[in-house]
């Protein structure tokens, strides 16, 4: 739905789709995680019918997510390559963060914070789907020293990952009209013009 | 299996203090292996008491049998030819199951609350009940005991017969010896025994005989006379067991830790959304976007 036909399209909904299918399933992953990570959360099994339940579907959510997130790297990583002017702007990040960004570097469709973000979360990925595996004791029996390692990698990734997200969702509320976009798919001018110059004149020059 | 008529002192994924105000005595099983004939009588005690049916297995040329412990197997003879110098061959039997740490790798490991069990007296017991069969006490196990039942993905080992010890019995694989290499009591009274025996061995040539009772898992509530006690692996035990320091990692500090920092993180958006505002699109390029 374009609400002004002025907006600039940002995401297909094949992608807003696959981005909620992540989105969904790390929320359900973190949940069913946190509840076997410490007595504190234990109670977020309830959420999933018991504390069984709990370990049943973890992994499951799990191999959905993982699936799901490697379609993504798939069509986001072009995107995502990391250039100097991206650099530029994680080292002016203090200007971003105090809210006074008028002054940094031009972006393109995303910015340096947002492809670092990318990478950081494919590396957690890549470490959280193998140990995953290797913790998954109902179909799988590893010696035990790996199933050891595999458990302080996976769990220390999950609270990194779990950072990560906080930050992204809150980037996303803070930047104000730029959840739209993973709604509906579409931004106003005058927000990419803002926050992604380059991009701006990219699709606006056609 | 659940028992009210012992304390608790240890229950595994709660962090609040158990009942403590009782002294109840710490028990402790002694397994004289100089003593043991390897008539397994103990391994079909134990599953006659407890209600177990395994299958029925293969001859591998070894009077072992089955090859290891599994879900309706808590107690195993393990044989072993050894020479423990050279062209001295013997046949050393060792009853294998759970060796009821002090402290347990399995309790510390498990993430479901009352999962796993530790009674005043020492005994660690399952409680299958609240167990999601997640596997992490065959992580934490130093001893590698606790196995993964198939048949209802819960979690089975030795009970040391907690049902039994609760009503003032013996173990069922103590009672049925014939030997006598098996004997339970009082810690401090099977510590006693085990010196005698071991005084005893000494005195027939078995110069490095002693008592395995781990330091490193803060003794055991089983515990075994060696013949060759400074040899534990001719036996299958491992020489200084300890919980790993991986487990440590996984089950220590690190948690709260994780958990502050998770918190941290989020409450430093909130507050910074509080003391910045939102990065709202300034009015000045919605101005020129509208003219445009
Ligand atoms: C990508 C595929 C994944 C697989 C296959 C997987 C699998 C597993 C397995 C098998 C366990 C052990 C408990 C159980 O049996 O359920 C576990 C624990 C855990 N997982 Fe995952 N997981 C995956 C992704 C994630 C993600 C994305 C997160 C973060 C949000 C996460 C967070 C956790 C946490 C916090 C624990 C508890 C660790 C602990 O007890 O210390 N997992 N996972
Ligand atoms: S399998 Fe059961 S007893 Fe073992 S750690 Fe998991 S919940 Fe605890």
């Amino acid at each position: 739905m374009r609400r002004d036909p002025r907006d600039l399209i940002r995401y297909t909904a094949g992608q807003r789709a696959n981005h909620w299918i992540v989105g969904i399933s790390f929320i359900l992953l973190g949940m069913s995680g946190l509840a076997l990570f410490h007595p504190a959360f234990y109670p977020f099994s309830l959420l999933f019918g018991g504390g069984t339940w709990t370990r049943i579907l973890h992994p499951i959510f799990g191999v959905i997510m993982g699936l799901a997130f490697i379609l993504m790297v798939i069509r986001f990583t072009k995107h995502n390559l990391m250039r100097r002017v991206d650099w530029q702007w994680i080292g002016r990040v203090g200007e971003m963060v105090n809210g006074i960004d008028e002054g940094m570097p031009a972006q393109g469709k995303y910015n340096g914070g947002q492809k670092l973000m990318f990478w950081l979360l494919l590396l957690c990925m890549l470490l959280l789907i193998p140990t995953g595996i290797i913790l998954w004791r109902a179909y799988f029996d590893f010696p035990v020293e790996l199933v050891r390692w595999a458990a302080v990698i996976h769990s220390a990734t999950a609270v990194v990952m779990i950072c990560l997200i906080f930050v992204h969702v809150y980037a996303a509320i803070w930047v104000t009209g730029t959840v739209r976009a993973m709604w509906y798919g579409t931004v106003t001018r005058a927000w990419a013009k803002q926050h992604h110059r380059t991009w701006f004149e990219e699709v606006t020059r056609r | 299996m659940a028992l009210q008529s012992l304390d608790i002192q240890a229950r595994s994924a709660t962090t609040t203090p158990m009942p403590g105000v009782r002294g109840t005595l710490d028990v402790a099983k002694l397994i004289d292996i100089s003593k043991c004939i390897g008539c397994k009588a103990c391994q079909v005690a134990c599953m006659q008491w407890n209600d177990l049916h395994g299958e029925i297995g293969h001859n591998l040329g070894s009077y072992q049998n089955p090859q290891d412990l599994n879900d309706t197997t808590w107690t195993l003879m393990r044989f072993f030819e050894v020479e423990p110098e050279p062209n001295r061959l013997e046949w050393l039997i060792r009853k294998d199951g759970c060796m009821h740490c002090a402290d347990p790798g399995c309790l510390a490991s498990c993430p479901a609350p009352g999962a796993i069990v530790q009674y005043s007296n020492g005994i660690v017991d399952f409680h299958q009940e609240n167990c999601i069969g997640c596997g992490y006490c065959i992580t934490g196990c130093p001893f590698d005991i606790p196995r993964l039942s198939k048949t209802d993905e819960k979690v089975y080992k030795c009970t040391l017969c907690s049902d039994r010890v609760s009503v003032g019995l013996e173990p069922a694989c103590v009672k049925t010896c014939p030997t006598g290499a098996i004997t339970f009591g009082s810690k401090t009274d099977m510590i006693d025994h085990a010196e005698e025996r071991v005084t005893d061995l000494k005195e027939r040539g078995f110069a490095h005989a002693g008592l395995y009772d781990p330091a490193g898992v803060g003794g055991t509530h089983v515990m075994y006379v060696l013949q060759h006690a400074d040899q534990p692996e001719l036996y299958g035990l491992p020489r200084d067991p300890a919980i790993s320091p991986l487990v440590e990692i996984w089950k220590g500090v690190t948690k709260p830790l994780a958990i502050a920092t998770m918190a941290l993180v989020g409450f430093a958006s909130l507050f910074h959304y509080v003391t910045k505002g939102p990065n709202a699109v300034s009015k000045e390029i919605e101005k020129e976007e509208e003219e445009a």
